[in-house]
């Protein structure tokens, strides 16, 4: 399994390059990027590299490149060559014993240039092979940052998801990714929305109060009141004749 | 309380014909949440509460007196406590803060005034020992404290004197207003370590220069003028505070552990003499010093006005003591008794008597007999070889032993040794000294014993700081167990089947009889004697399965069952040699539903120095320990995680990862490293290390190696891994989606995998401070969702559920709590319907987020939990008040509407409110506050209705909750007689009129 020269590579036509652009416009609140060097540089690039094995050793070889875009508009693109027969081959084998495909991404600043060579080690994700060679190489990267630009995660699915066992006859099938990329921020979490409570409780208050003051207490229960003293007319004036027994039987 | 029925139906009527009342539908509903109260009569019904108050650092009695019922404490956990010493029962109890802020000093107890100083010499406080009050508290000049002591003049104790590092103040016992305060000389380089009062015009200072000098200066009691100041060479002298007592008539003794010799120094002397040295081996003592053992000295001044007594002990080993006695020159010691083997000394005073009590072990085995019980089967848990140890009073004048002053102490198998002894004496009506006894043993216990051996009480501090528990269910009884071993067994042919069905069937009818008999025995006997103990022979479950055991860890290493209905002690076991700082983790291998076989509990014990990992492997039923083959766990631990796979005994396998990501298995038969093989390739799990904020996911190979198979970085220098939670495992949803308004359905995101990563900003500027919530699938490393909390700080407490995760946070520009809800949904249609994969599921869930304002600070949250999920969940939240908040999940919903609509009052959501109410009705524990919730438990019941709970901290409070109301029980006061009559009157009803109408149809057609 050699690996693909890296010439060819960068000659080899990119086969997709989806660009998703989540919306930044908070991201960089946490610290404050030096923009005059930002903007007028036009990104850099970072390896993306795979692995693919029988045996499950990790053995991480280039798959592209990533080109990221920093700044107020974070950007990313990615520029990938064909699989080769050979590894076309060693997919379908690790697929067949359900072995996994890696990913992996150096761990980079978005914002901070200076400190990306300082940061060692790589950010890992996976997917099971089957289900790459199911979906006839479409799958789905996404990369997450933190507050401050860092990037702190990929993840890799395969739409569709699943492990059917249907067999992939055609190599073309195989030959080139067909990938979307995202890349995501996190979102604030919202406060208590105490100004649009407010709003609404005086809205209510208002619709609320105006009926009920223009009513007094007499234009509201005029007829009790007229019934009452009409009963207690009624009654004194028949007290003298009657008893209180057959009164109330009447 | 408002009677809840008629408001629910009004609820419901209102949300189909008035659509009109928006308001009033709103106070309905509140209303529907609150109707969940105790009532007066059911308190303490279904819950009980214990108090605790720690491990006692100083215990004293309130007076000499045989009949004196008062004893106070002071703890390791900042509280002051007094006992009724002849229940054990608490009369009052002062909490104060954790930390050393609150730490207690020194108690001293002064006729009725008890002093305290607090903080390190922060505070000093006078209690009143009756009720407990406060009389006074004076704040002290900064300075550690070093010791204290009470100053009599002229043969009344007026004032308390208070030594620091750099100062010594007197200060008035009636209102604590100081009399004077010193400064002492040359504080930088003498350490003043004692002060000392024996009734004089002065007060004594006694520090040293290590290795060089002892400094003893006398201040006078009138003005703090110096009188004298002296310094006595000292070369061996390197601390006064653990070498040094005063003895008799003001002398100084010290003892020297390198030359093993005695030394003495009459304090107040006016020329300036020198140590006068005693070699033990002149007093014919054997000088075996135990190896590292430095000698301890014991002395008693039973008034602070008079000179302490001139007799002392010398302890030489662990279990060495000697009783000497200081001649009338001042120079010369006579041994009185030599106590080998002897672990524990204390001096006694009543009257003018001083007696010391011994306590040495005894080597006969006790058999603890259970009284009347006759089935012997029953005996074998009870009955431990009891080693005692018995305490005896001895005369000090002479070192004779008094005559009928034994007291047995019985030493529990599975206890801690004996600590600390407390005696309290006293004067019989014939003039004879009685005592009793507290003893303190290692395990934190407290017991209360009085003569001639009966143990009065036990009090089980180490229930204080309990670190973790479960819930086990109680075994069947014997007959349920047949029947379920019935069916457990193959089958053997037709005949012996029918046989055994029989036999069994039998057997049930017989102890319905008996069932039976027993309730008809009963009734029979007025309510009061009809108790129901509970004991450890008596235990199994109940019809709704509302008894369970409480297994409770505590800090100390000691493991309790506790039966949850009654909150009685059933099992204690003390684990020896886990050291203070290690970590536990219960795992329940095994429950009660395989039997034949025990139930089986596994606590996981890890050194948090080294990471090494010990297991303990209990039944926990009965507390006993199993022989069970422990593997051997020779490197650090990571990671446990308990696997959903049994082996042939139907034990659930433990994995242990060591940090070389190799795995261990427990039990490791060859079943279950065959069942391990087949199934490794879907067995991930994931680690955390939060020290660099990497999280990061393994997949088991077939040989128990492990490979990394995705990775997380959250950078440290932004923020930091604070807490991590996944869901519970016995966890049940029942709905998959929620009904909305338009009929069509919404489908919940239900990732068992879901973990909830919680991080705080190493930024903590109150306008940069965040907290982080990150939702991440456990298999695959895939970040589901990231959020940001700006301006908020910990510390966070979070409960993840189901769908969803609830955290509450300090909004440091606000200067508030406040809770947020996040809910994951899958939208309108799902996935996979059928199973549900984290490796098959591409499409990431719709996330909801609202938050609101909490009108409290919290120190724990929990969800309740019940058998199938059908009940609708609440929180329940613990406050610093100690009060328990059962707060609806339905008032934190990311779907309460701003604005009202036809669709959201269909869904019966409650329109969006910022503030969260808190309603003392919602209060589960009414007025048993529960001081330092530390934790909350939740297991689910038999009864999908009931939850129950046990809330743990300083003390422990169990109850159970109805989160929707006790829908699926009968209430208490339902009319059997007039439904049952009813149904009678119907069914004859409609036989009469059935007959009649026959008769006129006959009639009819006749005519």
């Amino acid at each position: 399994m050699a690996s693909v020269p890296r010439s060819f590579l960068l000659l080899s036509i990119i086969p997709t390059i989806l660009i998703l652009c989540a919306d930044f416009a908070c991201c960089n609140t946490g610290r404050k990027t030096g923009d005059g060097l930002d903007t007028d540089f036009s990104g850099f690039s970072v390896p993306l590299e795979h692995s693919f094995q029988v045996d499950d050793v990790s053995r991480f070889r280039m798959r592209g490149a990533l080109q990221l875009r920093g700044g107020r508009e974070t950007s990313v693109s990615l520029s990938q060559s064909q699989l080769s027969e050979e590894d076309r081959n060693t997919l379908k084998e690790v697929a067949a014993v359900d072995g996994l495909y890696k990913i992996r991404v150096p761990r980079v600043s978005l914002t901070d240039r200076q400190t990306e060579r300082q940061m060692d080690g790589y950010l890992t994700a996976f997917v099971r092979a089957c289900s790459l060679v199911e979906s006839h190489l479409s799958d789905v990267i996404t990369l997450h940052t933190d507050v401050s630009g860092y990037l702190i995660g990929v993840s890799i699915v395969t739409i569709p998801g699943a492990c059917r066992g249907t067999e992939v006859e055609d190599e073309v099938d195989l030959e080139a990714f067909n990938t979307t990329l995202t890349i995501i921020a996190p979102t604030n979490a919202p406060q208590p929305e105490t100004a649009l409570f407010i709003e609404r409780m005086d809205i209510e208050h208002e619709k609320r109060g105006k009926p009920q003051e223009q009513k007094s207490f007499f234009a509201k229960y005029w007829y009790l009141i007229l019934g009452g003293a009409i009963f207690l007319m009624a009654s004194s004036s028949a007290q003298p004749s009657a008893g209180g027994a057959e009164e109330q039987q009447s | 309380m408002y009677p809840p029925s008629l408001v629910v139906t009004f609820t419901k009527k209102s949300s189909v014909k008035m659509a009109k009342l928006t308001s009033l539908f709103v106070i309905s509903l509140s209303f529907f949440c609150i109707s969940e109260a105790v009532f007066e009569d059911q308190v303490g019904k279904f819950d009980w509460r214990q108090q605790y108050v720690g491990k006692t650092l100083f215990a004293h009695f309130e007076s000499n007196t045989q009949s004196s019922k008062k004893m106070f404490v002071a703890t390791d956990k900042n509280i002051f406590a007094s006992f009724n010493s002849r229940t054990g029962d608490l009369l009052w109890r002062h909490v104060d803060k954790t930390g050393p802020e609150g730490s207690i000093d020194i108690l001293l107890l002064h006729g009725q005034d008890a002093l305290m100083v607090v903080g390190d010499g922060r505070l000093l406080r006078s209690w009143d020992t009756n009720i407990g009050g406060l009389n006074w508290e004076a704040v002290l000049d900064t300075g550690s404290f070093q010791a204290a002591c009470f100053v009599a003049i002229q043969d009344t104790v007026k004032l308390v004197a208070v030594l620091k590092k750099a100062a010594l103040s007197l200060h008035y016992l009636s209102n604590g207003h100081q009399k004077w305060v010193e400064n002492l000389p040359d504080s930088d380089a003498v350490q003043y370590q004692a002060v000392y009062s024996g009734g004089e015009e002065e007060v004594y200072v006694l520090g040293v220069v290590p290795n060089s000098h002892l400094t003893i200066i006398a201040y006078s009691l009138e003005d703090g003028e110096i009188i004298k100041q002296r310094s006595v060479e000292a070369s061996w002298l390197s601390s006064v505070e653990s070498s040094c007592v005063v003895v008799g008539q003001g002398v100084l003794m010290c003892v020297d552990p390198a030359t093993l010799a005695l030394y003495t120094l009459p304090i107040q002397a006016e020329e300036t003499p020198e140590f006068s040295q005693i070699l033990l081996q002149v007093l014919y003592l054997s000088p075996t010093v135990s190896p590292g053992f430095q000698p301890v000295l014991v002395s008693s001044q039973p008034h602070p006005a008079r000179s302490p007594l001139s007799e002392f002990f010398l302890q030489l080993g662990p279990d060495h003591h000697v009783l000497l006695q200081l001649n009338a020159d001042g120079y010369t010691i006579a041994p009185l008794r030599d106590f080998q083997p002897a672990f524990l000394v204390s001096f006694a005073t009543t009257g003018k008597k001083t007696v010391a009590a011994v306590m040495t072990p005894k080597n006969e085995t006790v058999m603890l007999r259970h009284s009347c019980d006759p089935n012997p089967r029953w005996l074998s848990p009870l009955s431990f070889p009891l080693q005692a140890c018995a305490i005896n009073l001895f005369s000090v004048d002479s070192g004779r032993r008094l005559l009928d002053t034994t007291v047995l102490f019985p030493l529990e198998l599975n206890g801690g040794k004996p600590h600390a002894l407390y005696v309290h004496a006293f004067l019989k009506k014939d003039d004879s000294v009685g005592y009793r006894v507290l003893v303190q043993t290692q395990d934190h216990a407290l017991t209360f014993i009085q003569q001639p051996g009966r143990v009065v009480w036990t009090r089980e501090e180490a229930l204080a700081d309990v670190v973790t528990m479960e819930m086990v269910d109680l075994p069947l009884t014997g007959t349920q167990a047949e029947l379920e071993g019935e069916f457990g067994k193959k089958a053997d042919g037709l005949f012996p089947m029918v046989l055994k069905r029989l036999s069994s069937q039998v057997t049930l009818l017989q102890a319905w009889l008996a069932h039976l008999w027993k309730l008809f025995y009963e009734a029979r006997k007025p309510r009061g004697q009809v108790k129901n103990e509970v004991t450890i022979e008596t235990l199994s479950r109940d019809e709704f399965n509302l008894q369970k055991m409480m297994v409770m860890v505590t800090a100390s290493g000691k493991l309790f069952g506790i039966d949850s209905k009654s909150g009685s002690i059933l099992w204690k076991h003390y684990l020896e040699n886990v050291q203070p700082n290690a970590a536990f983790k219960l795992i329940v291998q095994r429950t009660t539903a395989h039997f034949p076989h025990p139930p089986q509990c596994t606590l996981l014990i890890k050194d948090k120095d080294t990471g090494l990992a010990t297991l303990h492997v209990f039944n926990p039923i009965f507390g006993r320990k199993s022989h069970i083959a422990l593997p051997a766990l020779p490197r650090p631990i990571l990671q446990s995680l308990l696997l959903p796979v049994i082996d042939q005994d139907y034990a659930k396998v433990l994995l242990l990862v060591d940090d070389q990501y190799k795995v261990t298995a427990f039990p490791s038969t060859k079943n279950v490293l065959q069942q391990l093989q087949e199934m490794a390739s879907s067995i991930f799990f994931y680690l955390i290390r939060s020290d660099q904020g990497n999280l990061s996911g393994f997949r088991l190979r077939k040989d128990l190696s492990t490979e990394r198979i995705w990775e997380v970085v959250l950078p440290t220098e932004v923020q930091k891994i604070v807490a991590v939670k996944g869901k519970r495992p016995n966890e049940h949803v029942h709905s998959q989606g929620r009904v909305m308004g338009d009929r069509s359905v919404l489908y919940k995101y239900l990732n068992p995998n879901l973990l909830a990563v919680v991080t705080e900003s190493t930024d903590t500027h109150p306008e940069r401070a965040f907290v982080g919530v990150f939702l991440v699938d456990g298999v695959t490393g895939r970040i589901i969702h990231e959020a940001v909390q700006r301006k908020a700080r910990g510390p966070v407490h979070f409960v993840h559920s189901e769908n969803w995760v609830v955290y509450e946070y300090w909004n440091t520009k606000s200067r508030r709590n406040e809770f947020s809800v996040l809910e994951l949904f899958e939208g309108t249609e799902l996935y996979n319907s059928t199973v549900f994969s984290s490796l098959d599921r591409p499409h990431l869930p719709q996330v909801l987020q609202q938050t609101y304002i909490f009108p409290s600070p919290i120190t724990t949250m929990e969800a309740t939990l019940t058998e199938k999920g059908i009940t609708s969940r609440h929180l329940l939240v613990g406050l610093p008040s100690g009060a328990i908040l059962s707060l609806p999940k339905m008032f934190l919903d990311p779907r309460r509407p701003e604005v009202v609509t036809e669709h959201s009052r269909e869904e019966n959501l409650i329109p969006y409110a910022p503030e969260m109410p808190i309603r003392t009705e919602w209060f589960i524990n009414y007025n048993q506050t529960v001081a330092r919730v530390k934790g909350i438990y939740t297991a689910p019941s038999g009864l999908e209705s009931t939850c129950l709970v046990v809330a743990y901290g300083l003390d422990i409070y169990q109850t159970r909750v109805y989160p929707s109301k006790q829908f699926d029980v009968l209430k208490d006061d339902y009319d059997y007689v007039l439904i049952s009559s009813v149904l009678f009157a119907l069914f004859f009803a409609t036989m009469i009129s059935k007959r009649l109408a026959q008769v006129k149809l006959l009639n009819r057609a006749w005519r």
